[in-house]
C-alpha cells in the first residue's frame, strides 16, 4: 500500500452548481455498490433513484490510461408510498443495492428502500428491427390496400440505449425498516433484514419468503438488541452472518434449523470495563459487516474502530484498526448532534490484504492488513484536481504536536461524512460517495491487485 | 456534581431526540430508539449512583457526628423502618442499580422522591424529627442547590411523560410502541 491514488474528474450525482453550497437532500448518495465484474457501478440516493455507471473499454492507443467511468442509466427506484394503515410514511431512499451475477447479456440488480426490495434488469438495445409488412415507421397499422409486396424486417442498428425494467417487487414482508440486503451464492435466492428479522426469498417468487431469523422478543419492553447488518458467505450458500446493536456478529447455518435464531458460532469482544461510558452501547453497535472475498474473515465496522474477524476466533477480533480514536473524548458532543448514530459502511480491496472505511471532513482510511501501514485520504474538490494524486492527510488531536496542513480535531467537518464507500472487485479503484458526490479515483501505478 | 449534571443533561437531550423522532419522516426508527433508551438507562443509573455515593458520604459524616452527639440508635434503623415509602427509599439506597431498574412495580414510585437519601441525612439528627418526611409527597422536593429547571428533569427520571399526548409512560413502552 501507499501507492498514490490518481484522481479521476469528479463525477457530478445530479448537477451539483459548483458555485453553491446548496444540496438537496434528494441528491445525498445512500449507497454505492460496484457489480462482480467492477464493469459497472451503481449508486442510490435519498430520491430513491439510481445512477449506474459503466467503465469505458480501455483505449487502445494509450495501454496505461484506464477507462473511465460514465454514466450509463439512470432511473427511478423507488416512490415515496404512505402507510395508511400506520399512519406513516415510507421513504424512498434506497438503502442498498445489490448486483445479481451475471448470466445473460443483461444486467440485474436488487435495490431496496425501508420496506420494499425490487429487482431490475437492465438491458442494451442497440438494433432495432425494420421493414414490417403491416405497421409502419410509427408503429401504425397500415392500410392493406396499399400493401403490394412483402418484405422480411431487418435489424438495423441504432443509437445505445438503456432500458431498465423492473422484473419483481418484493414487498410486505418487513414490519421494521430494512437495513440489508444479500444475494446469496446459489444465484437463485437472496436475504432482506430489518431490525428484528430476516426474511429469505427465491428472486423468481414475490410472493412470499422464509422468515429465518427472529429476534423479536414477546415483550418489546424486553427489547435489548436490533439486527444492524446481515450478509451471505460467498461461497457457502447455507453459511450467512447477522451483526447486532450490542456489538456481536452471529454466523449461522441454515442447515441446522428453518429458523436461525440458534447461531452457530458467536463472535463477540468482551467490553474493556475501563472503557466505560454513557456512550459505550451506542459506540459499540457494529455498522456495517462485509464478508472476505475469501469467505474467511469478516470486516466489521463500529464507530470509532473497524475489525477483523477469523471465521475461527469468536472469542476476539483478529485485528482492530482505529478509524478516529480522536473522536473518544468528544462523544458527547458527537451525540447531541446525531453523529454518533452515523453508520459508516466499511469495504476490503480485491485480494483482502486492504480494508477501507469513511470518516468526517471527507477523509476515508485505508488499512494495509499485511504492512499495518494506514492513510488518511481526503475526497474533495479543493484537494484534488483531475488526475492529481491524492495528499495524506493527518489529524492531530487537540494539544498534540502540529504539523504543516494537519487538520485539528476541532475543525473537522462533521456534516461532510463518508458513510459509503466500495472496491473494485480485482483492481484498485475505489468509489467514494462525499454527500451527494460521487468520486472515484484510481490506483495509476498498477491496476493489477499487489 | 458534575457526572450528575452531565448524566442529566444526556438524559434531557435524548428525551428531546425520542420525541422529535415521532415526527421524522419514514417513521420511527427502531435502532436509534433502542440506542437512545440505553443511553438515557445508563445516564439515570450512573445519576442515581452518583447521588447515592454523595449520600453514603454525607451519610458517613453525619453519622460520626451523631455518635458523638446522641447516644441514640443510628439512621441504620431509620432506613429499616417499615413504611413503604422509606422501605422503597431503602431499596434505591444500597441496592440502588437493580432496584431501579425494576422499579415499576413500586407502588410509590411516582411519589418517590429521588433526593430521598437526602431527606434520611435530616432524619438522622433525632428521632425527635417529625415524620413527614417520609410521608408520600406528590411533588417532588427541593434539595439545597437544585433549580426547579433541573427538579424537572429529575422527576421523569423513570417516566417518559408524553405532555400533550397523555399520561407519562414508562420507558420501555416508548420502546414498545414502535
Amino acid at each position: 500500500m501507499g501507492e498514490d491514488t490518481d484522481a479521476t474528474p469528479t463525477l457530478n450525482h445530479h448537477g451539483f452548481l459548483p458555485d453553491h453550497n446548496y444540496v438537496t437532500e434528494a441528491d445525498i448518495i445512500s449507497t454505492v455498490e460496484f457489480n462482480h465484474t467492477g464493469e459497472l457501478l451503481a449508486t442510490g440516493d435519498k430520491g430513491g433513484r439510481v445512477v449506474i455507471f459503466q467503465r469505458e473499454p480501455e483505449s487502445q492507443t494509450e495501454p496505461f490510461s484506464q477507462g473511465e467511468y460514465n454514466v450509463y442509466s439512470t432511473f427511478q427506484s423507488h416512490e415515496p408510498e404512505f402507510d395508511y394503515l400506520k399512519s406513516l410514511e415510507i421513504e424512498e431512499k434506497i438503502n442498498k443495492i445489490r448486483w445479481l451475477p451475471q448470466q445473460n447479456a443483461a444486467h440485474f440488480l436488487l435495490s431496496t428502500n425501508d420496506k420494499t426490495v425490487k429487482l431490475w434488469k437492465v438491458s442494451e438495445r442497440d438494433k432495432r428491427p425494420e421493414g414490417y409488412n403491416l405497421k409502419d415507421e410509427e408503429g401504425r397499422i397500415k392500410d392493406l390496400s396499399t400493401v403490394t409486396s412483402l418484405q422480411v424486417p431487418v435489424l438495423k442498428p441504432v443509437d445505445l440505449m438503456v432500458e431498465v425494467s423492473p422484473r419483481r417487487v418484493f414487498a410486505n414482508a418487513h414490519t421494521y425498516h430494512i437495513n440489508s440486503i444479500s444475494v446469496n451464492s446459489d444465484y437463485e435466492t437472496y436475504m432482506s433484514a430489518d431490525d428484528l428479522r430476516i426474511n429469505l426469498w427465491h428472486l423468481d417468487i414475490t410472493d412470499r419468503s422464509f422468515n429465518i431469523v427472529d429476534i423479536k422478543p414477546a415483550n418489546m419492553e424486553d427489547l435489548t438488541e436490533v439486527i444492524t447488518a446481515a450478509e451471505f458467505h460467498p461461497h457457502h450458500c447455507n453459511l450467512f452472518v447477522y451483526s447486532s446493536s450490542k456489538g456481536t456478529l452471529r454466523l449461522c447455518d441454515m442447515r441446522e434449523a428453518a429458523l436461525c435464531d440458534k447461531h452457530s458460532k458467536l463472535f463477540e469482544e468482551p467490553e474493556d470495563p475501563s472503557a466505560h461510558s454513557f456512550f459505550s452501547e451506542i459506540i459499540s453497535s457494529v455498522s456495517d459487516v462485509k464478508f472476505s472475498h475469501s469467505g474467511r474473515y469478516l470486516l466489521t465496522r463500529d464507530y470509532l474502530t473497524a475489525k477483523v474477524w477469523d471465521l475461527n476466533m469468536e472469542s476476539k477480533p483478529l485485528e482492530t484498526y482505529q478509524v478516529h480514536d480522536y473522536l473518544r473524548s468528544k462523544l458527547c458532543s458527537l451525540y447531541e448532534n446525531d453523529c454518533i448514530f452515523d453508520k459508516f459502511e466499511c469495504a476490503w480491496n480485491g485480494s483482502d490484504s486492504v480494508i477501507m472505511t469513511g470518516a468526517y471532513n471527507n477523509f476515508f482510511r485505508m488499512f494495509d492488513r499485511n504492512t499495518k501501514r494506514d492513510v488518511t485520504l481526503e475526497a474533495s474538490r479543493e484537494s484534488s484536481k483531475p488526475r492529481a494524486v491524492l495528499k495524506p492527510r493527518r489529524v492531530c488531536a487537540a494539544g498534540g504536536k502540529r504539523r504543516k496542513d494537519d487538520i485539528s480535531v476541532d475543525s473537522l467537518d462533521f456534516t461532510k461524512k463518508i458513510l459509503h464507500t466500495a472496491w473494485h472487485p480485482t483492481e484498485n479503484i475505489i468509489a467514494i460517495a462525499a454527500t451527494n458526490n460521487l468520486y472515484i479515483f484510481q490506483d495509476k501505478l498498477s491496476s493489477e491487485m499487489h | 456534581m458534575e457526572v450528575s449534571a452531565e448524566a442529566k443533561r444526556i438524559m434531557v437531550v435524548a428525551l428531546g431526540k425520542l420525541y422529535s423522532s415521532r415526527t421524522q419522516r419514514g417513521g420511527v426508527r427502531l435502532h436509534r430508539s433502542l440506542l437512545l433508551t440505553l443511553v438515557m438507562k445508563s445516564a439515570r443509573d450512573i445519576y442515581h449512583a452518583a447521588q447515592t455515593a454523595a449520600e453514603s458520604a454525607a451519610a458517613v459524616c453525619e453519622q460520626h457526628t451523631e455518635m458523638e452527639t446522641c447516644a441514640e440508635p443510628s439512621g441504620g434503623q431509620e432506613l429499616q423502618s417499615p413504611s413503604s415509602v422509606a422501605a422503597g427509599r431503602t431499596e434505591t439506597s444500597p441496592h440502588l442499580l437493580p432496584g431501579d431498574a425494576d422499579s415499576h412495580s413500586g407502588a410509590d414510585k411516582e411519589n418517590t422522591c429521588p433526593f430521598g437519601p437526602a431527606q434520611h441525612t435530616r432524619k438522622r439528627r433525632g428521632k425527635a424529627t417529625a415524620e413527614p418526611d417520609f410521608i408520600p409527597c406528590k411533588k417532588a422536593k427541593l434539595e439545597c442547590g437544585i433549580s426547579p429547571q433541573q427538579l424537572h428533569v429529575s422527576s421523569v427520571l423513570d417516566y417518559v411523560k408524553c405532555g400533550e399526548l397523555g399520561p407519562p409512560i414508562p420507558l420501555q413502552t416508548v420502546i414498545a410502541a414502535c
